[in-house]
């Protein structure tokens, strides 16, 4: 189970960007978070543009980092969508249609309410045919996610994009699931060829009770992120990435079951 | 490239039909309908429902109730038929419990545990949802892999697959990949999906709920019918009989075409057909019947006949089996993967319920009555909103 990132993408509070926060999380450049701005969904007709959500825009833009990166076209990708809860807003939009306004939900918000629609968009931006997975694992999500790629990745020897995203609820909702702030990450993964180690990923999944404590952020901030959302447990293992260093990370997976990825260092 | 063959060790099915194995059989053979009009109090839209009636007098007890929901209570009950449940425990006793891997599907989970909260705020005006919403062990799509692997004592990896109505289906190629990989040496997959507003609300909103039981391939055809339902199976690699059930082939693709209507010509779906094929070592002559995703759309069902038309020409015996269960959305491919591999066991081939006649606009071969006859292989077809479409080979290895 050994894969090598060919190329990055974030979109978080202060974050927006693989280039400008692999310095902040190699700690170089002080974390700052300011309220993300949604990007626009690159790709998309106009009439999708305006369907598109704020969870389908962060995912669109970080899955283009990622192939950006690598200088590679999204269209002939694998890929695997990990979300706990997708858009939390769009059950409360529905809801409030049949309990508040006692109507039918509006078609748009109801086609995009399935986990996997924001994947179908990435495909259509994309033209990519390929099959692509959504998951979801609670605050697992990430490790599941990363999980899946990696297994395709190897299973198939062909990259798999891994996108991870997660939104904070609308007022109603908020108690009930609370996120402190919106992020998404984007990791191309290819698959490590025999020999190969240096930046290579190395996953194995540990537990059978003797479970790990998470690996965690030094800086107070960047902590408070990773813990405030579940696309931002991977956290750690970006931040192990852009410090290029050998590094042993715990993913948070289930809650008697551990993700440890061991990177080999760098150039 | 071809696949090891994925035996399946076990499979169960519950929906409306009834629970468990023994219904299902004798309701195909027997053209035994079960969907019925209607659907919620707070749903006034004519439609024809798949119900699953003990539901409402199975709530979870003791350390499993926080995740007492209307689709855990769905999964519990099916989990028990058929001796399934115990078919895992045996499994995890020999393997160890954290080497055994679970994959489910689901399109909305537990929402209607969520639906009810929202009704109760609006109608009596409570300052919030309540703090009785449970949201992580009902709503969650992560509560119905928690929920099963708590009720089987499992600890090995454990997803949700929710790809909308493919879900269940990718759950066998998520799984046969995990078993590839050494990630675990059995695995539990299936799909799990129940009643609610928002669904029964959402595809009256985009037109596409019946106001009769669904009849694929009809001329009339107006819709699909809702139904819930859920279904497990048991799958290792290791052989124990030359003749076993196995998942042979899988085959996924997008249609990277639009976000619910499917691709005029099928692309996807045959992308997904072919791959299935090619995984299972086979050739389009060597299956023996297709159990279609055929959901009683106009557009769906042209779409999925132009695609098996590509693939099979008319040489395959095709039929839907919607118009027993209703679509059972994202636990339907998992449904439908277990009644193929029934069909084979029971050398029955399903018919067309409440379709009389095949529309002439389309050309799939459609087995209209069910009829007794040896089946070897069959292909079942799964196909998502966003374009999501996943295709199983299942049959005797």
């Amino acid at each position: 189970m050994r894969v090598r990132p060919l190329g990055l993408g974030i979109l978080a509070p202060g974050l927006t960007g693989w280039t400008e926060a692999a310095a902040v999380l190699r700690g170089e450049q002080t974390y700052r978070s300011e309220v993300l701005a949604p990007p626009p969904p690159v790709g998309l007709t106009p009439n999708e543009r305006r369907r598109a959500t704020l969870a389908t825009r962060l995912a669109l833009a970080t899955a283009g980092q990622a192939t950006a990166g690598a200088n590679l076209s999204g269209t002939g990708l694998l890929s695997v969508f990990a979300s706990s809860d997708g858009d939390m807003g769009l059950i409360d939009s529905m809801c409030r249609a049949t309990y508040e306004h006692h109507e039918p939900p509006s078609p748009t918000v109801f086609q995009n309410s399935v986990h996997n629609a924001v994947a179908g968009y990435w495909s259509i931006a994309e033209g990519c045919r390929e099959a692509s997975t959504s998951v979801a694992a609670g605050d697992g999500s990430f490790a599941a996610g990363l999980l899946e790629a990696v297994t395709q990745a190897g299973v198939n020897g062909r990259p798999v994009l891994l996108v991870a995203f997660d939104v904070p609820a609308p007022a109603l909702l908020h108690p009930h699931r609370s996120f402190s702030a919106p992020f998404a990450c984007a990791l191309l993964l290819a698959p490590a060829l025999p020999g190969e180690d240096r930046g290579v990923l190395t996953l194995a999944p540990a537990g059978a009770g003797e479970a790990a404590p998470d690996t965690t952020m030094t800086d107070p901030d960047l902590e408070a992120l990773r813990t405030g959302n579940p696309a931002a447990r991977a956290l750690p293992l970006l931040a192990a990435v852009a410090a290029e260093t050998a590094a042993r990370v715990h993913l948070p997976y289930w809650p008697d079951l551990h993700l440890a990825v061991d990177l080999e260092p760098g150039r | 490239m071809p696949i090891a063959p994925a035996r399946i060790r076990a499979a169960t099915v519950t929906t409306a039909l009834g629970q468990g194995r023994g219904p299902h059989v004798e309701a195909l053979a027997a053209m035994r309908p079960g969907l019925r009009p209607g659907a919620m109090d707070e749903v006034e839209v004519p439609c024809w429902v798949g119900v699953v009636d003990e539901l409402d007098e199975r709530p979870l007890l003791g350390t499993l109730a926080p995740f007492d929901c209307r689709n855990n209570r769905l999964a519990d009950m099916a989990l028990e038929a058929d001796g399934f449940a115990g078919r895992v425990r045996a499994a995890r006793e020999h393997w160890g419990a954290h080497r055994i891997g679970l994959f489910l599907g689901t399109s909305t989970s537990g929402i209607r545990h969520t639906e009810q909260c929202y009704r109760r705020h609006f109608e009596q005006h409570t300052p919030g949802l309540g703090k009785d919403l449970r949201f992580g062990t009902t709503h969650a799509y992560v509560s119905v892999a928690d929920f099963c692997r708590r009720r089987l004592g499992l600890r090995g990896p454990a997803v949700v697959i929710s790809t909308a109505c493919s879900s269940g289906a990718k759950t066998f190629a998520a799984a046969h990949r995990a078993l590839t990989a050494g990630l675990c040496e059995a695995a539990v997959v299936g799909g799990v999906d129940t009643l609610c507003a928002t669904t029964l609300m959402g595809f009256h909103a985009l037109g596409l709920l019946s106001p009769r039981p669904c009849a694929p391939w009809s001329p009339e055809r107006s819709g699909i019918s809702i139904g819930e339902g859920a279904a497990f199976a048991l799958l290792e690699l290791t052989p124990d009989g030359a003749d076993d059930l196995a998942l042979l082939g899988y085959g996924e693709s997008d249609d990277a075409h639009h976000i619910t209507a499917p691709h005029p010509d099928g692309a996807g779906a045959v992308q997904a057909m072919r791959s299935a094929l090619d995984t299972a070592g086979l050739t389009a002559d060597d299956i023996d019947y297709v159990n279609l995703h055929g959901t009683g759309t106009p557009a769906n069902d042209q779409s999925e006949d132009r695609a098996l038309s590509t693939v099979f020409g008319d040489r395959v015996a095709a039929s839907a089996t919607k118009g027993w269960t209703g679509h059972t959305l994202g636990a339907s491919g998992a449904v439908e993967a277990v009644l193929s591999l029934l069909c084979v066991e029971a050398g029955l081939v399903p018919g067309t319920l409440n379709t009389g006649a095949r529309d002439p606009a389309l050309s799939a071969p459609l087995v209209l009555r069910s009829e007794r006859r040896p089946l070897r292989r069959v292909l079942s077809n799964a196909f998502g909103f966003a374009g999501n479409n996943c295709a199983l080979v299942l049959g005797r290895a």
